[in-house]
Formats: C-alpha cells, sequence, structure tokens
C-alpha cells in the first residue's frame, strides 16, 4: 500500500505540468488543476511516508529493467521518508503559490513551462529518494538537474538568470560525474549495481577515504558545502521565488541525502571522516553566514543562508558519523537527528522566507533591499509571517529552529563524556561554533527584517507596494503553522528521527531507545518552557493596556531635528558594516569609491559590492587563464598538419612506452 | 604545590596571549617581565630532590634578574628615548593574532603528548606551554611593524626556550644555562644599541620604511 | 518545597533593580557624591508605570511587542538558573542553551522594536547591539561547557550544584580562567563599561541606551526592568560558580547568595568606576580575548 502511494506520488508529481499544458486555453483552470494535481501528489507521498516513519517495514520493490546493470528497486525506508515529507511539502505549496506569483493567464507559454518543469523536478527527487539502484538513481538525478537548469532560466531574457543557469549546469554535472565515478567504483567492486547489495563496505585504508571524497565532492556540490557553493547564490537569486523555494528548500537536500546514503554504506567509517564533516560543515556555517551579511540582494542573502543552514546540517552528520566510529549510540541519535529534523525545518523556514522574499519583489518590483523600507505597513500578513520565517532560521525558541539546532548541541556535548585524552572530545567545539553561527543569522535577519519590512519607505517603489493576493499568503502560512508546531512539540518526532537513525547507521533501534527517551523527555519540558514563554507574553502584553496614562502619536525622535526623512535611515550595509569590518579578509568586496574632488565638489560616489569568492576570484581566473593558455597553444599548432601528425606519433609512443615498461 | 606550579604555567600562556593582544608598549613589556619573573618561580618549583639546589638557584636568580629586572628595564629605557607608546595597526590585525594565539595554544596543549620526549616528563603543562610561548614570540616578530614590539617577540621565543630547557635542568651543566642566559643579554643590549642609532637617524623604528634601505 | 520555589520566583522578581541600585551608588560614591537611593530602581519603574506612552507614527506592532517580548524571554529565562542553594523551578539535561537563546530571543525582539522606528540613532544602537552580541555568544557557550565538563552535569542546576566543589578541587585554572571569561561577558551583556556607558547622554557613545531611546512610559518600565533582571541572571550564574562551594547551611546559603549578588554589584560599580569606556574597535578583540581565554580553560580540561 505504502508502495503504491510512493509510486503514485512520482508518477502524478512529473505528470502535474500537463493539465497546464493541455487547458491551453483555459489557463486559470489549467494552472490550478496543475496546482491541484501536485498537492494531490504531495498528500499522496506523505501519506506513504508516515507509516514507514511510525514504524511499519520499509517498501522495497524489485522489478528488472531492460538497462545493463540497471533494475527499477525502489525503497522506502525511514531514511527515505524523512527527506521525502519536505520534498513533496514545499513544491506543492509553491505550486499554490505560482497561481498568483507566476499566473499562466498573464505569462502564457513561460508559466505552462515552468510548471511542467516544475512537476517534473518534484516527481524526480521524489524518485532519487526512492531508488534503489544506482542506474535509477543518477536517471533520475540527471533529470533533476536537467530540470533545475530550465527552472532557474525561467525568464531566458535576462543576463543574470543566463549566467546563473550555466554554471548551475557546469557544477552539477561535475558533481554527477564524481557520484557516477563513485557508483562505478563500488559497483564493480561488487558486481551490482544496486545498493541493497552495497552494505558492509570496508572503510579502511585510504583507497576506502578517496572513495568516500569522491561522494562527499559529487554530493557536497549539490548541496552546496564551502567551497563547492559557488553556484548556489547566481542560481537561486535568479529564478522565479517559488522556484528558488524549491531549490533551496529541497534540491539542496537531496545531496545531503546522498551523502548521508553513501556513508551509510560504509561499515563502519573513521573517526576522521567524521572529523572532515565537522571542519567542513562548521567552515560552510560560518562563511555562509559572513558572506550573507555582505548582501544586499534579498534572494542572494536568503541564498547563502541555505549554505549556512546546509553547514549546520552537515555539523550534524558528522557526529553522528564520529558516534559510529565510537560506538557511542547517543551521539549517533543526537547527531542524525538534529540533521535530519534541521534539513526539515530548514524546507520549511527557508521556503517560507524565499515565498516572502517574491511577494516582496512582486510588490515593490526590486530585490534590493535598500530601495526597500516600511513595506510591513502596506504588506501586514506577509511582514508577520516573515517575521517567522526569520526567527526561526536564527535559531530563537520557540521555533523549530531552535529545535534541531539543539538536537545538534546536545549531540555535541556527548562528545564530552568520551573519555578524557581521546581527541574526538574535541568535538564539543561545535558548540560555540553553533552559538556564533547563530549569534550572526540573527544579527543578519534583523538586519533583513529590518531594512526590508520596517521603518520609512526609502523609494517611490516601495512606497507604492500593496499585498500580496490569498494564493501567495496561504503557503507562507501553512509553512509557518508547521514551524510553529514543529517548535512547539518536539517530543513527537523523535521517535520517527530514532527509527531514520536506526536505519541509517545500521544500530539496533534498541541501543537507540534510551537516548531518545532522554532527549523526549528534555525536548518535553523545552514545550513546556515554549508554553510558558507564550503565556508569559500574553499575560504582559494585558497587563500593559492596564496600565500607562494612554497613548500619544508623535514624531520618531531625532535628537531634536524636525525633519527626518527616509534617507537618514540606517541602511542595510551600515547595520551589518562592523561585523563586515571583521570579516573583510574573507569577503573581499569590490569598492568603487569616487572621492569629492577640487575646491568645489558636485559630486561623489561610494559602493560596495561583495563577490562571490570562489567563483569570481578562484574558478572563473582559473577558467580564464587556462583558456587563455590553451588559445596560445592552439594559435602556435594552428593550420600545420605536421604538428598534427607529431601529436599522434607522440601519443602513440607514450603509449607504447606506457604499457612496456610500466605494466 | 602542584596546583601552584599548574597555575603558573597557565598565567605564562595567558600573558603570551595578553602581549599578542595589547598595542600600548607599556602594558606589554611589562607583561613580558612578569613573564620572566614566572619563569624563575618555574625553576625554583621544578626542582625536585635530585636536583642540584645551588645550580637551581643560580638559574631562577639568574633568570628573575635578567629577564624580569634587567632587560624591561633596558626596553623602558628604549622607548623612553623614542617617545613611542603605542604599537601602529600590525600586519596580522589584532583579533586574528589572538585567534591565531588560540589556535596555537589549542593544538599545543591537544597534541603534545604525542610527542617523542628524550626525557622523563616533569609536569604535563611543560611542553605545551613551551610549544605555545615560542608559537607567540614567532607569531609577534612576523607581524609587528615596529622594532620594539619585534624585540619583544624575541624575548617572548626566548622564554618558551628556556621553558624547554627546564625539562633538561638535571642534565645541563651550568656554564651551558649560564651562556644562554648571556647570549640573550648580549643579543637584547645589541638590539637596544641598534634600535637607538636607527631611531637617531631616521626618526623612525618603522621596519616597512627600513625596507627602502635596500639597494 | 514550594516555599523555595517561591523564595527562587521572589529573588528573580524583586532582587534586580536593588542591585542596579547598589551599582550606581558605588559609582556615586567612589566618584565623591552621595548617589540616588538604593531603592531608586523601584521608584523608577513605579513612575513610569504610571505615565503615559508617545508612539512614533512610523512604528507598527513590532515596536510595541519588543518590550513584551523582551521581558517574557528574559523571566522565563531565569527559572532554568539555580537561585540560592537549591536546583532551578525548571532543570534538564541541555537547559543553558535554551536559558541563551532566550536571552537572544530578547536581544532580537529590542533589535527589531528599535529598527521599527526608523530612525538613525536606534538603528546604530542595534546594530551594534547585535554585532557585539555575536562575539560574546561563543565566549558564554564555551564558558557553560567548560561547566559541564568540570562538573559533568549538562543541566545549569548540576553545573552549579553540589559537584561544583569537587569541581574546584580538581580543575581550579581552568574554572579561573572561565569565571573572568564569564564576567567580561557580563559587562559587554549588560552594556557595562568598558563596553557601553549607560549614563552617557551622547547617542553615538551608546549602545544599549540608544537602543531604546524612543520607548516611553510603561514600555520603558518592561525594558528597564527587563535589563536588571537580565544583569541579576548574569550575577546569579558568576555567584553560584565561585561563592556555591563554600557555603554549607539551609538559610546561610540563601543569605550567602544575596551577599554575593550584591558583592558582584559593588564589584561591576568599581570596574564602571575605573575604567573608561573601550573604543568601539577594541569591543571585539576584548571579547575575542574572552574566547580565547575559555577556549584554553576548555583545552585544559579535555586534554
Amino acid at each position: 500500500m505504502t508502495g503504491a502511494l510512493a509510486i503514485a506520488a512520482v508518477v502524478l508529481a512529473s505528470a502535474s505540468g500537463l493539465p497546464g499544458l493541455a487547458l491551453w486555453r483555459r489557463p486559470v483552470l489549467g494552472q490550478r488543476l496543475s496546482a491541484g494535481v501536485l498537492c494531490l501528489a504531495a498528500a499522496l507521498g506523505i501519506a506513504a511516508a508516515i507509516p514507514v516513519l511510525a514504524g511499519a517495514t520499509p517498501f522495497v520493490l524489485h522489478l528488472p529493467w531492460h538497462q545493463p546493470n540497471a533494475s527499477l528497486s525502489l525503497r522506502l525506508d525511514p531514511l527515505s521518508a524523512i527527506f521525502l515529507v519536505p520534498v513533496l511539502l514545499v513544491p506543492a505549496l509553491g505550486s499554490i503559490y505560482g497561481l498568483a506569483y507566476f499566473p499562466q493567464e498573464g505569462l502564457g507559454a513561460r508559466a505552462v513551462r515552468l510548471q511542467l518543469w516544475y512537476g517534473l523536478v518534484t516527481g524526480s527527487m521524489a524518485l532519487v529518494l526512492l531508488s534503489d539502484n544506482a542506474l535509477l538513481f543518477l536517471f533520475a538525478w540527471e533529470v533533476m538537474a536537467i530540470c533545475g537548469f530550465f527552472l532557474v532560466l525561467a525568464d531566458p531574457d535576462r543576463k543574470d538568470a543566463q549566467r546563473a543557469a550555466w554554471v548551475y549546469l557546469v557544477a552539477a554535472h561535475v558533481g554527477t560525474f564524481a557520484i557516477f565515478a563513485f557508483f562505478s567504483i563500488v559497483g564493480s567492486a561488487r558486481g551490482t549495481f544496486d545498493f541493497s547489495g552495497w552494505q558492509h563496505l570496508g572503510s579502511t585504508g585510504a583507497a576506502a577515504s578517496w572513495l568516500w571524497a569522491l561522494a562527499l565532492v559529487g554530493f557536497g556540490l549539490k548541496a552546496g558545502l564551502v567551497p563547492l557553493h559557488f553556484w548556489l547564490p547566481g542560481a537561486h537569486a535568479a529564478a522565479p521565488s517559488h522556484v528558488s523555494a524549491l531549490m533551496s528548500g529541497v534540491l539542496l537536500k537531496t545531496g545531503v541525502y546522498g551523502m548521508l546514503r553513501a556513508t551509510g554504506f560504509f561499515e563502519s567509517p573513521p573517526a576522521s571522516w567524521g572529523v572532515a564533516l565537522l571542519v567542513l560543515g562548521g567552515a560552510s556555517g560560518v562563511l555562509g553566514v559572513a558572506f550573507a551579511l555582505a548582501q544586499h540582494d534579498l534572494k542572494r542573502l536568503l541564498a547563502y543562508h541555505s549554505v549556512e543552514n546546509i553547514g549546520i546540517i552537515t555539523m550534524g552528520a558528522g557526529l553522528a558519523v564520529l558516534g559510529r566510529a565510537r560506538g557511542e549510540p547517543a551521539l549517533v541519535l543526537l547527531g542524525f537527528g538534529g540533521a535530519a529534523l534541521h534539513v526539515v525545518n530548514h524546507a520549511l523556514f527557508k521556503s517560507l522566507l524565499f515565498l516572502g522574499a517574491g511577494s516582496v519583489q512582486r510588490a515593490a518590483r526590486t530585490r534590493d533591499i535598500e530601495r526597500l523600507g516600511g513595506l510591513s505597513r502596506a504588506m501586514p500578513w506577509t511582514a508577520g509571517l516573515f517575521l517567522v520565517g526569520a526567527a526561526a532560521i536564527s535559531g530563537l525558541p520557540p521555533l523549530n529552529g531552535f529545535v534541531s539546532e539543539w538536537l545538534v548541541v546536545m549531540g555535541s556535548l556527548r562528545a564530552l563524556e568520551l573519555p578524557a585524552g581521546d581527541r574526538a572530545s574535541f568535538a564539543v567545539l561545535v558548540v560555540p561554533a553553533l552559538a556564533l553561527v547563530g549569534a550572526l543569522a540573527a544579527a543578519c535577519f534583523a538586519k533583513v527584517h529590518g531594512t526590508v519590512f520596517l521603518g520609512h519607505p526609502r523609494t517611490d517603489e516601495a512606497a507604492a507596494a500593496h499585498e500580496s493576493p490569498r494564493f501567495m499568503l496561504v503557503p507562507m502560512g501553512v509553512l509557518a503553522a508547521a514551524c510553529v508546531a514543529i517548535g512547539a512539540l518536539p517530543a513527537l518526532f523523535l521517535p520517527a528521527l530514532a527509527r531514520g537513525a536506526a536505519s541509517w547507521s545500521g544500530l539496533p533501534l534498541s541501543d537507540l531507545a534510551a537516548p531518545a527517551a532522554a532527549a523526549s523527555a528534555s525536548a518535553g519540558l523545552v514545550s513546556g518552557l515554549a508554553v510558558l514563554l507564550v503565556a508569559l507574553v500574553a499575560s504582559l502584553a494585558f497587563l500593559r493596556r492596564r496600565v500607562g496614562a494612554g497613548a500619544a502619536a508623535g514624531e520618531t525622535w531625532s535628537c531634536g531635528y524636525g525633519y527626518p526623512t527616509a534617507r537618514m535611515e540606517y541602511t542595510g550595509s551600515s547595520f551589518a558594516q562592523i561585523l563586515n569590518q571583521g570579516f573583510r579578509r574573507v569577503l573581499f568586496p569590490r569598492v568603487r569609491f569616487q572621492p569629492p574632488r577640487g575646491p568645489f565638489p558636485t559630486s561623489a560616489r561610494f559602493s560596495t559590492e561583495p563577490r562571490e569568492a570562489v567563483l569570481d576570484l578562484t574558478i572563473l581566473p582559473g577558467i580564464r587563464g587556462y583558456v587563455a593558455a590553451a588559445s596560445r597553444v592552439r594559435g602556435l599548432l594552428a593550420g600545420r598538419v605536421h604538428f598534427y601528425a607529431l601529436l599522434v606519433l607522440a601519443t602513440l609512443v607514450f603509449i607504447l612506452a606506457w604499457r612496456l615498461l610500466w605494466w | 604545590m602542584r596546583s601552584w606550579t599548574d597555575m603558573a604555567f597557565i598565567l605564562v600562556v595567558v600573558l603570551d596571549l595578553f602581549v599578542l593582544a595589547s598595542s600600548r608598549l607599556g602594558a606589554a613589556i611589562r607583561a613580558v617581565a612578569l613573564q620572566g619573573a614566572l619563569l624563575s618561580l618555574l625553576a625554583l618549583l621544578l626542582a625536585s630532590s635530585g636536583h642540584n639546589m645551588g645550580h637551581v638557584l643560580l638559574v631562577a636568580g639568574g633568570a628573575l634578574a635578567i629577564k624580569a629586572i634587567l632587560i624591561p628595564w633596558l626596553m623602558f629605557r628604549a622607548i623612553r628615548e623614542m617617545a613611542i607608546r603605542r604599537e601602529m595597526e600590525p600586519l596580522v590585525g589584532y583579533v586574528p593574532s589572538m585567534i591565531l594565539g588560540g589556535v596555537g595554544v589549542v593544538l599545543a596543549f591537544a597534541f603534545s603528548r604525542g610527542l617523542p620526549l628524550p626525557t622523563p616528563e616533569m609536569h604535563p603543562f611543560l611542553v605545551p606551554t613551551a610549544l605555545a610561548t615560542v608559537w607567540t614570540g614567532l607569531l609577534l616578530v612576523v607581524s609587528r611593524r615596529k622594532a620594539v614590539t619585534q624585540v619583544l617577540g624575541f624575548l617572548v621565543l626566548e622564554n618558551g626556550v628556556f621553558v624547554f630547557g627546564l625539562l633538561l635542568t638535571g642534565f645541563m651543566p651550568v656554564m651551558v644555562e649560564a651562556g644562554v642566559l648571556l647570549d640573550l643579554l648580549a643579543a637584547v643590549f645589541v638590539m637596544g644599541i641598534v634600535m637607538f642609532q636607527i631611531n637617531r637617524e631616521f626618526s623612525s623604528l618603522d621596519t616597512d620604511a627600513m625596507s627602502s634601505l635596500k639597494d | 518545597m514550594i516555599l523555595r520555589a517561591l523564595f527562587q520566583i521572589g529573588i528573580l522578581l524583586l532582587l534586580p533593580p536593588l542591585l542596579l541600585g547598589v551599582v550606581t551608588r558605588v559609582k556615586a560614591i567612589v566618584a565623591g557624591r552621595r548617589g540616588p537611593p538604593l531603592l531608586q530602581g523601584y521608584y523608577d519603574l513605579a513612575r513610569l508605570l504610571r505615565k503615559g506612552s508617545v508612539y512614533s507614527r512610523t512604528t507598527t506592532w513590532v515596536f510595541r511587542a519588543g518590550p513584551v517580548v523582551g521581558l517574557a524571554a528574559v523571566a522565563t529565562a531565569g527559572t532554568m538558573l539555580p537561585a540560592a542553594g537549591q536546583p532551578a523551578i525548571f532543570s534538564f539535561a541541555g537547559d543553558f542553551v535554551l536559558f541563551a537563546y532566550l536571552l537572544a530571543l530578547a536581544r532580537f525582539a529590542t533589535a527589531l522594536a528599535a529598527l521599527d522606528t526608523g530612525s538613525a540613532f536606534e538603528g546604530m544602537g542595534a546594530a551594534r547591539e547585535v554585532s557585539f552580541a555575536s562575539m560574546a555568544e561563543p565566549a558564554l557557550f564555551l564558558c557553560l561547557v567548560v561547566l559541564a565538563r568540570a562538573t559533568g552535569s549538562l543541566s545549569l542546576s548540576g553545573m552549579l550544584g553540589p559537584g561544583l566543589a569537587t569541581a574546584w578541587s580538581g580543575a581550579a585554572p581552568a574554572l579561573l580562567l572561565s569565571a573572568i571569561a564569564l564576567f567580561v561577558v557580563a559587562l559587554a551583556e549588560n552594556s557595562r563599561i568598558p563596553v557601553d556607558d549607560p549614563g552617557t547622554h551622547l547617542e553615538l557613545t551608546m549602545i544599549h541606551e540608544v537602543m531604546v531611546l524612543d520607548h516611553s512610559g510603561p514600555d520603558l518600565a518592561f525594558i528597564l526592568y527587563g535589563a536588571s533582571i537580565k544583569f541579576f541572571l548574569f550575577g546569579a550564574l558568576l555567584v553560584r560558580l565561585v561563592l556555591d562551594p563554600r557555603v554549607q547551611g539551609i538559610w546561610g546559603a540563601e543569605a550567602a547568595f544575596v551577599g554575593g549578588l550584591v558583592g558582584f554589584a559593588v564589584l561591576v560599580g568599581l570596574v564602571e568606576s575605573f575604567m573608561a569606556r573601550l573604543r568601539l574597535t577594541r569591543v571585539p578583540q576584548m571579547l575575542v580575548g574572552a574566547s580565547v581565554l575559555s577556549v584554553f580553560a576548555l583545552v585544559l580540561l579535555l586534554r
């Protein structure tokens, strides 16, 4: 039954764009039907996932396929089920959002194409999570990547979209190449390409570490781990907002899923792998939020925050791997549980934030936060829901971001219980790293929310904004409600997380039950304190109305100055200036300064533009240098037949020598 | 007595971090002087019954006199002659220096157990403290602009080497000890004279500016 | 049992303004003045609660919610801190994380309320506050992790409870270093000299004071009360860390706790009197220094 539901979900999701295409002449009905089909697919898929999370046996299907080495093997175990829920929920909500944001009625063919790719990417992501055969996995992975390319290119006339889509495509294919290499090596060693035959890979020795590193590079490129994140900001900023929500919220998570699956194949991963994940995760967390602080494009900023959250997830995964290496079930449960819950949480609040950004862009026609401001007067609902997302992503109680970060911190504290002198106890340094990341994220979102929604409007476009239609607010509301729910009742999700940890690590569920129960008890008290907090807020608000001698209206205090304007407001880059100054060695901002000249200066300009350090300063110059060198070599050889013949001769001699002398 | 020795080693490391963080030359010189006094105290505390007490007293007294009294006095005279009070913005900023110093301390304390030592360990904090102090001294020499701070870095480096030397007090003859301290004294004395002359000649002790002297 | 819980809540709610009064009095005495009465904090709160408020036309509900959420968050955090000689009202493994993040929630709410006014002054104060807090948070967490390692407990009541005496005898240097770092963090988080000057009226030199510039009447009362509770929380952490192992007896512990808090307030007053405010570019150095000290303390315990 669960299997049928899951397969139906995949098929329906992939086909959800077709009603829009078929009902070409009735765009409103067609798009609504598409959204409805995608929502139905999501409902079916989630209905399939929930029993598996609640303890039902995993669904396994094995059908032969005429491709060599391939089989239509599907598996829905707790690990896949945890990822399946957000992977289907977020696109469904995004398609409802798209009814008003990217209407077929107004945009015609572009919207139809978008819906086709949107549905197809959802279906392929679900298939990636369900596949139990390497070739089926790669097939679905490739479909996902290509759909992503077309989705980023939804507005093909814009230069930034073209560039971002190309970078995305190149990065995705480099990652796919690494994954392909990984699968080939393991498959040829095991003789089968079914994942079920790949359990208990040997993990000792340098060869196993290099193999794992290959998988890490491949899946890390998709997930967005530093320094492999360079494609993220451009792609997520250029795409339409519900596509960005999908890409940031769930597409990145398929990379995390792949990383977890690949690590799960190995018998007993050494502690050094866990440390590598911890270091990479910590770097991604800190650098992601440092880059985000410097941005003034709202969607680029949110994209960099995805890098930061992937870092947090990777730190949790690193703790889980460390727990497997040291044989500590509590570490495995807390690390994996924190990572998996953060996957779900991030999908929820990041999508919420991107949908809000889309609403802002639609209302004020700009993504530049320095040109916004005061939008909460015109768009109160959007502002309120965005605030819920901002508080959640900063990890503030009583929302869901706090719960998953708390689980990761608890896991890290478990490292203190390792015997003294065990170097793995330094994993406790994850705690201050997470504290730094959380505090910087809170600073960044105070900046974002304050600059975009609060204060005075800075431009006329911002002043002319209006609230979004209901179709755009309802998905945001659902996501915000989910954030609040997970934050209020964390203990409810721990059994499912324990099952996921058991299925991933191979440890028996009974080993994980005790730490899960302890964590549930503490989580219950967290819920209780959340309720206390809300009760205190309510009673203080009530008390506030009873005291005092009434309220009067006035102007904001400006030190006695009588005519404050919007130009005097603190800007976003001023807000982040102290922290940007601290991080200037990693940000490499491009500063354009035209100072006032002469005895009667007329104008002056100053602007800073943060550059994508890995892309603009390392990869692109490297590629340009390579192309320049290659052009010179080509110029040397151009047109002369003897040189081509010489090359053929040299290659032949080299191969013969190699064969004869070294083999 | 064990806890006093612990506290002394820890205070040496804390003073290292303080020198990395301070931009006021007077405070930095006093910190290095205090570090020298602590080192002489450590020489006394680490002496066990197997050592020649007279030798130990000589080493401790020498360290106190030279590191804690004489050299700081010379340095204070030097900065008074040159009328400088503060360091300029160093090549590696104060916050990155502190972070690098902290990383060095953490790595030293975490990994020093694995180092193969020829002699039995006298105190578990000895080798990490020495390593951390040497690292701090090198960091100061490499990253600071004023020659005075670079000399201070050299002094901190020598302090670190002295702590290593404490490991070998039972084996090292008195003459070599005295030679080391005399060497130090001579170096600082010469440096003091050179600094004074450079300042008098060029009215600046900025080593960046001095690099323009090359052909 | 109920009596003790009531005592804890009573101390949490009633003592904090007195502590700030002690600080102001110490600063005045050192400066050669007589200073305001010790109970001035209570008089101020009562007076503010009777007044009306002026709201800027630029502000929205965020401005009105800021003080309420800030006070509620800080009070909820206070229920997890063990006061006097017994465990806290709520204690569980990992409660110190919730403690620190509730304080972060209070800061977030106040910063957003400041940005809601659309004024450059409040924006500047909010920017400085969140930036310096991001440097103080790792130091705070490191000190708490040092405590967790030294006592083997993951809850604040366990860390500051009976296990602390054995921890002090075994790991005294590390705990001393982390106490110093915690004191520096307390000065930073409560906007005391050398980080911020609570007495200046120049907006350009303030951090916390300028963030709440536009609040008036009962809103300002909530904010001042919340700030005093936060000061109490940090003081209680330090007092329990330093003093607890030495005091036995039933009511002796409570008296020692209150006495220790007054001593903490006097110490802060003396530090404020004898130090000048640091240049704002030096504050990150001080906070990073506190973090490095506490990392060093942690490494001492981990090796």
